[in-house]
């Protein structure tokens, strides 16, 4: 099957096929429930795509992603609230504070690794999530936020799930070209560095406490325009929809797609947004189920679906690749 | 008030303490965090409620037979879970937890539904004055057997060729099984140990605040996670200390600052305690070699 596909797509061409199959989808499912699926497996896309930054890439274990997320959805929601701030308008705003909270929980990286880090994630996360909920004057605490309204353009407003799925789909390509961007510059390079050996990465000149700071602010920035998107999309936020569970629900997806990785954490994301709704007909059996294929899927398969050895490796020969011909040009050493 | 604040915050704490030990003494050993504990703490409480109301036991045998069950289920929960991945990524037991985290929350929902259940008034709740400090029974049931617990584990690892076998292993696993130890016997005991004074502490905390739900252990495991790491992950006193420490400081602060912050402080001061002293307040510090 594989076989025969590759025969007629060239690997140019495959993702401008896929690009016009996910533009023309819309005008084949007439189903609302069908789109909201779609949409809902689009945000898990640019959100574990921002995690894999953090988690994959740089290989800082983070989870209190959802917190982002949450500050991204909250700061859209009261600003176009209370200041009747157009949407469009709140996303470079919730995203650079966002952005700036994920420069803020940058700062611990550079004291702590591993096991610790992680720990100080999870309680960043705890700690945004209570204040969601106990900040009544501003958040109205558990109650939640709700009658955000849609985005407009001109005069047309959203109003079915058509317009958002488009809007889902621009946010997911733009996240995505700039992660392959990214994991293919020397930016990328040196957050796989960091990910191997931190001492030894230093040591060849890679500037780590950089690479780190800019790794969780990047990640914050669009895990918070997904919030943003998610507060109109759904017109009511709550502290319920950024808990622990969803954070580990957006590692899931990194992990089990495989780390680093930039079609892995894809099809981790499509794969695991897909496992609640493909299980539906196990009823109330479906999350026993999903917990018991996570614990089998790191037993069976810890690379993930799509594991980012061979990617990375790729990425590392290309650049040697071109440093090579640079000095055989009587080129510098390096490429800048 | 300040004396009140004080009782209540030992009580709690010294239930964090007992669950922070399965964490503390499963991390010393195999460096993971096992985020399944607070479900397996939950699962305890749910087997001796079950143990009490349909079989009609009386308090300390229920107890104790329930420590027994989820004891073995904490070793079955290694064995299937967390042994197939000793040798792979750091990511893998953690993610593997989290898989039993939500396997066992949802088994727990579907076998005795999601409503909160209580535990049957069995003993009357005797309340006690000392000088203006109310001290209920419960709560002096909690601190004795979470006192006794703790000393009886302090024996165990100093005292029986089990607990050297841990200490060592906790050391290094490698010189450890050099020596002969069976290290693989004794991460089951140490899982057994951890899940048994889990569960002793899912009757205590059922007890005390009167009420079993599926999602308990979400938030007793963080705060006793919390209490790990506050006292040093991978020492024993240190998970003791944290867990007085942390149900002392969260009571007085919610006494004296906010009600509804009282989580957040415990999650404020773990990340102040690991930001200023990464290894907590008795753990060994660990030089990186390069």
């Amino acid at each position: 099957m594989l076989g025969v596909i590759t025969q007629f797509v060239s690997r140019k061409q495959a993702p401008m096929i896929l690009l016009f199959v996910l533009i023309i989808l819309p005008l084949a499912i007439k189903s609302d429930y069908l789109m909201h699926v779609l949409i809902t497996i689009g945000l898990y896309v640019v959100l574990s795509l921002s995690l894999n930054l953090v988690a994959g890439f740089t290989g800082q274990l983070s989870i209190g992603h959802a917190a982002f997320y949450g500050i991204g959805a909250y700061v859209t929601a009261l600003l176009m609230l209370n200041y009747n701030v157009p949407y469009w308008a709140t996303i470079p705003i919730s995203g650079i504070i966002t952005a700036l909270f994920g420069l803020l929980l940058g700062l611990p990286t550079l004291r702590l690794q591993g096991d610790y880090l992680a720990i100080v994630t999870l309680g960043f996360g705890e700690i945004v999530r209570l204040v969601f909920l106990n900040w009544d004057s501003v958040t109205r605490g558990p109650m939640g936020l709700p009658g955000i309204p849609s985005p407009e353009i001109g005069s047309y407003m959203f109003f079915s799930k058509i317009p958002f799925y488009y809007l889902i789909l621009v946010i997911l390509i733009i996240t995505i070209l700039f992660m392959v961007r990214v994991a293919e510059s020397e930016f990328g390079l040196s957050l796989i560095a960091v990910s191997h050996d931190e001492v030894a990465a230093e040591a060849v000149g890679v500037h780590t406490t950089r690479a780190k700071l800019l790794a969780f602010t990047f990640a914050a920035l669009f895990a918070g325009i997904a919030g943003g998107y998610y507060a109109t999309y759904i017109s009511f936020v709550s502290p319920d929809s950024f808990t622990f569970m969803d954070s580990v629900t957006i590692l899931a997806m990194v992990v089990l797609g495989g780390l680093a990785s930039i079609p892995g954490v894809v099809i981790g994301a499509i794969v695991l947004g897909l496992a609640p709704e493909v299980l539906r007909f196990m009823a109330d059996y479906r999350m026993l189920l999903y917990g018991a294929l996570m614990v089998g899927m790191m037993i069976f398969k810890p690379e993930g679906f799509w594991g980012a050895n061979k990617r990375v490796r790729n990425v590392i020969l290309k650049n040697l690749d071109k440093s090579h011909h640079l000095t055989k040009r009587g080129g510098t050493n390096w490429p800048h | 008030m300040f004396f009140q604040q004080l009782v209540n915050g030992l009580t709690a704490g010294s239930m964090y303490a007992l669950i922070a030990l399965g964490y503390t003494m499963v991390y010393g050993i195999l460096k993971i965090i096992n985020f399944a504990h607070g479900d397996i703490f939950m699962i305890g409480s749910f087997t001796g409620l079950i143990l009490v109301k349909q079989f009609h036991m009386s308090f300390i045998p229920a107890m104790l037979l329930s420590m027994l069950i989820v004891a073995i289920l904490g070793i079955i929960v290694e064995r299937i879970a967390y042994r197939p991945l000793r040798h792979s990524t750091r990511l893998g037991p953690l993610l593997s937890a989290l898989g039993v985290s939500i396997f066992l929350v949802n088994f727990a929902q579907l076998a005795w539904g999601t409503q909160t259940r209580s535990f049957p008034p069995s003993f009357t709740i005797k309340t006690f004055n000392f000088g203006g400090v109310i001290l209920s029974s419960i709560q002096i049931y909690a601190m004795v057997v979470a006192i006794l617990l703790m000393l009886g584990l302090h024996l165990f690892v100093h005292k029986t060729k089990m607990g050297v076998a841990m200490r060592a292993t906790s050391h290094n696993v490698n010189t450890a099984s050099l020596m002969g130890i069976k290290v693989d016997n004794v991460i089951s005991v140490t899982f057994g140990i951890g899940s048994a004074l889990a569960a002793a502490a899912g009757i205590l905390v059922g007890l005390y605040y009167d009420a079993v739900y599926p999602v308990m252990g979400y938030t007793a495991g963080l705060k006793a996670f919390t209490a790990a790491v506050l006292g040093g992950i991978g020492s024993i006193p240190g998970a003791m200390l944290g867990g007085l420490l942390l149900g002392v400081c969260e009571n007085l602060g919610a006494a004296y600052l906010s009600m509804g912050y009282r989580d957040a402080i415990a999650f404020g001061l773990l990340i102040i305690i690991l930001l200023i002293k990464p290894t907590g307040l008795l753990g060994k510090n660990i030089q990186q070699k390069v």
